[in-house]
């Protein structure tokens, strides 16, 4: 603090707790539809107070789901889909990123720069811009339909390969000449002194990856026709009718909930290797 | 940079370079080669014969008005996201950077909307802005205000902004606050002693040293505004009403698979891919100015 002002402290506190409360409002009015029934939301202007159907409504959630109009099958089931899927993408894209960053590091062959280069330029080719022939190679492999399918193509991450690359240019040249002295060979140095040393590193990916891989929405939209295999995000857009009444809107703000809880508990718990994490894959 | 101590093996390197580099090739390299391949295609509405056009579905791009409507929208739209999230979040960043009571449950309390997904961001605020039964929605005709996105496209993209800024502030305020804490506090000092007030201070000194901050968050929303928020505009409007809110990711998702123009879609990725690589570019080649300062 440069100067004691404290009209301006006031004022800043202001500001920040009008903000907070303007970014949580949807979320509280989200949570108070979940613990009402259909009928209270109905009711124009609808109660801004939580009510007392909160069991009720998040067990027919997780068991049942929506019944009226469409049904999407229980959310408990969407909910171990989301989890599977996003610690399959977190895993994998940790995985197969920093054993190629260590190839591409501690190695010299040949077209290792060419390697580099391809795994760049993934960066440039967004789900988005190529979903119909992507989701035709995978329909081609028979992956519709599956956790395979859901997950390995997207597990490819320029991101994670050039935070590990980044790491790894900082390890002492010391370690590794101390390792082949001893007469360790790539592998076991791999195992006993890279990866305990990037622990901070995998634990700030992973809140990342975990976020984007539960966050997913059109790639799981395009390759679950089966109910069984939807997500919990792609879940709640199929509860939702045309038309404010045929939507049964207290099981879905109760499955919007239940979707946006964990990867928010990941945020909130592990913010310090989140925001590690955000700061050093942008660099 | 090289490492100068390296290990030597003829096929170990390959065996771990091999998964990460079949997955780009298999899941991007190949269907990207192909969005191209189809774009010179022209297939029948049975998806039966296909027929080499050339241009041609490029040409009939940018003589559809549609298409170049669309383009407008992502324009304004991303416009929006971006100017008004890096706003917001810059107040709320030098508010925070300013407080020391209080200053982790702040941070906390801002950042959790990171985690929510842009389809569940959008399906919050759409429950809010519902045109019968949304609370905003009653405040709004309270105050006379005739609200129904529905049908009006101006409204229709007012949600989606909403809905996109709201979940991207988070992200923007952390990158702020990093940049505000990093700015020496020798400097506000020495400008606070010679008699300049907080605003200032703000202006003349703290401002200019985050406008690469600002500029780095103005490409990554760019970015998001373009190819992230699909989720947010299928979970409220579908690009409705009459197209007001399709942006260009929308566009190529709904003409590939619910209209099923195999040629048209894959023009629209092609000219996408041209646009995420100059996005890129910008972006890396500002990255390596970052470097010099």
């Amino acid at each position: 603090m440069v100067e004691n002002r404290p009209l301006l402290t006031v004022f800043c506190h202001v500001v920040l707790i009008i903000g907070i409360l303007v970014v949580a409002f949807p979320l509280y009015v989200t949570f108070v539809a979940s613990t009402r029934t259909l009928d209270e939301i109905l009711t124009v202007p609808m109660p801004l107070l939580p009510g007392a159907h909160f069991w009720e409504n998040y067990s027919t959630a997780l068991s049942t789901g929506t019944t009226r109009g469409v049904t999407t099958g229980p959310v408990g089931r969407m909910m171990l889909n989301s989890l599977i899927v996003a610690l399959a993408i977190a895993f994998g894209k940790i995985a197969i990123s920093i054993i190629a960053s260590f190839a591409i590091v501690f190695f010299r062959f040949p077209l290792r720069n060419f390697f580099f280069w391809m795994i760049f330029i993934t960066l440039m080719l967004p789900v988005e811009v190529r979903i119909i022939p992507t989701f035709k190679v995978v329909a081609d492999l028979g992956l519709i339909n599956s956790y395979v399918g859901l997950t390995l193509p997207l597990i490819a991450s320029a991101t994670a390969t050039f935070l590990f690359r980044q790491f790894f240019l900082t390890v002492p040249d010391e370690l590794a000449e101390a390792a082949r002295i001893d007469g360790a060979g790539p592998m076991r140095f791999f195992w006993d002194v890279i990866l305990p040393l990037s622990k901070t590193s995998i634990a700030a990916l992973f809140v990342i990856q975990f976020i984007y891989g539960w966050n997913q929405y059109l790639w799981p939209l395009l390759i679950t026709t089966d109910e069984s295999m939807a997500t919990a995000v792609i879940g709640i857009k199929r509860q939702i009718n045309t038309g404010d009444a045929l939507t049964e809107w207290h099981l879905v703000m109760a499955t919007a909930m239940l979707a946006l809880l964990p990867p928010a508990l990941v945020v909130v718990l592990m913010q310090r290797w989140f925001v590690r994490g955000l700061v050093e894959t942008e660099k | 940079m090289e490492k100068r101590v390296v290990f030597r093996s003829a096929w170990l390197p390959y065996a771990l370079v091999a998964p990460q580099i079949a997955v780009t090739i298999v899941f991007f390299f190949w269907p990207a080669v192909q969005a191209g391949w189809y774009s010179f295609q022209l297939q029948d509405a049975f998806g039966e014969r296909t027929q080499f056009v050339g241009l041609a579905n490029f040409a009939a791009l940018f003589n559809d008005p549609n298409y170049l409507h669309s383009f407008k929208v992502t324009a304004l739209f991303s416009v929006l996201v971006a100017g008004s999230g890096i706003a917001i979040s810059l107040l709320l960043a030098a508010m925070a950077d300013r407080v020391i009571r209080g200053a982790l449950a702040y941070r906390t309390l801002l950042i959790w909307p990171y985690a929510v997904a842009p389809a569940v961001a959008g399906v919050l605020w759409l429950f809010l802005f519902a045109p019968s039964i949304g609370i905003v929605t009653f405040a709004l005709r309270a105050v006379g205000i005739q609200w129904d996105w529905v049908l009006q496209g101006d409204q229709a993209m007012a949600l989606v902004v909403i809905a996109a800024t709201w979940k991207q502030i988070s992200y923007n305020f952390l990158f702020f606050l990093a940049g505000l804490q990093s700015i020496p506090k020798s400097l506000i000092e020495a400008a606070a002693i010679d008699g300049a007030g907080p605003g200032r201070r703000f202006w003349t000194i703290v401002f200019p040293l985050l406008s690469p901050t600002a500029f780095f968050l103005l490409v990554v929303n760019v970015v998001y505004a373009f190819f992230e928020t699909f989720g947010v505009i299928d979970a409220t409007t579908q690009g409705g009403p009459a197209g007001a809110t399709q942006i260009l990711v929308y566009k190529v998702y709904y003409d590939g698979v619910k209209a099923a123009d195999l040629g048209g879609s894959s023009a629209q990725s092609v000219i996408l891919m041209g646009i995420v690589i100059a996005l890129t570019v910008v972006q890396f080649r500002y990255v390596e100015r970052k470097v010099q300062y």
